[in-house]
């Protein structure tokens, strides 16, 4: 039962990356791809967290904090570089 | 793994994913930044948390160390972070619009048939479909708005 909502779950994500993809790649504007962006590694998160349960293993907690850190720093810096044009005054 | 948690597990994995799905869903076809924005930050970050929930409850039954509390570190640092990146990323849409004075499109009652993002498969079997009769704007925020005016 667990084998197949990991299955039926890695499926959706799969599906919400490429919609994601799909707006990265066609955004019309700029914060529409930093948004792509932040929504594709929010992605990620959900896809390590759930291959950690399929490994029955805890070592993909860290994997996952750090890609939450990183996606939030690197749509912050984007979004400072729209605003301002610059990241580092 | 004890049946019941286990089923508990399964459908909270099930749940989760449809949620982070409706907010891609929500990404890729909605009309407007602003709107599309509303999708992924609020959907998405429900979709991850009960799926970090589902994980929590799984380590706690199956790891021998106990109570596992690993993934609330995650959660509560994307509860805290989403709001603040969706904020900026208001902030920076609302700082490339348009200046004022000139018409939104989203402003007036044209927003329903004006739709700057009309994908290709729309635009494909645009045949008699209502909502996408208005040509696609793509040079809204580059001072392009005079289709409208």
């Amino acid at each position: 039962m667990l084998k197949a909502a990991l299955e039926i779950a890695f499926l959706l994500i799969g599906a919400s990356l490429i919609l994601a993809l799909y707006r990265l790649v066609r955004g019309p504007e700029a914060s529409d791809r930093v948004l792509a962006l932040d929504t594709l590694g929010i992605n990620a998160i959900a896809l390590l967290v759930l291959y950690g349960i399929e490994a029955a293993s805890t070592a993909y907690f860290e994997t996952a904090l750090l890609l939450s850190l990183l996606g939030f720093v690197g749509a912050t810096a984007l979004c400072r570089f729209l605003l301002r044009g610059d990241i580092i005054e | 793994m004890n049946p019941v948690s286990e089923a508990l597990v399964a459908v909270l994995i099930v749940v989760g994913a449809l949620f982070v799905l409706l907010g891609a869903i929500g990404l890729a076809r909605l009309p407007d930044f602003l709107t599309r924005l509303h999708g992924p930050t609020k959907a998405t970050t429900l979709g991850v948390g009960t799926i970090l929930l589902a994980s929590a409850i799984f380590f706690s039954q199956t790891a021998e160390t106990g109570l596992s509390l690993h993934e609330l570190a995650i959660l509560f640092f994307l509860f805290i972070t989403a709001p603040i990146s969706a904020h900026l990323l208001a902030k920076a849409a609302l700082h490339r619009r348009p200046p004022a004075g000139e018409i939104h499109p989203a402003a007036g009652p044209e927003l329903a048939p004006e739709s700057s993002t009309q994908d290709a498969k729309t635009r494909g079997k645009d045949t008699g479909g209502a909502d996408t009769v208005g040509p696609p704007a793509p040079g809204r925020c580059s001072g392009g708005a005079g289709a409208e005016l």
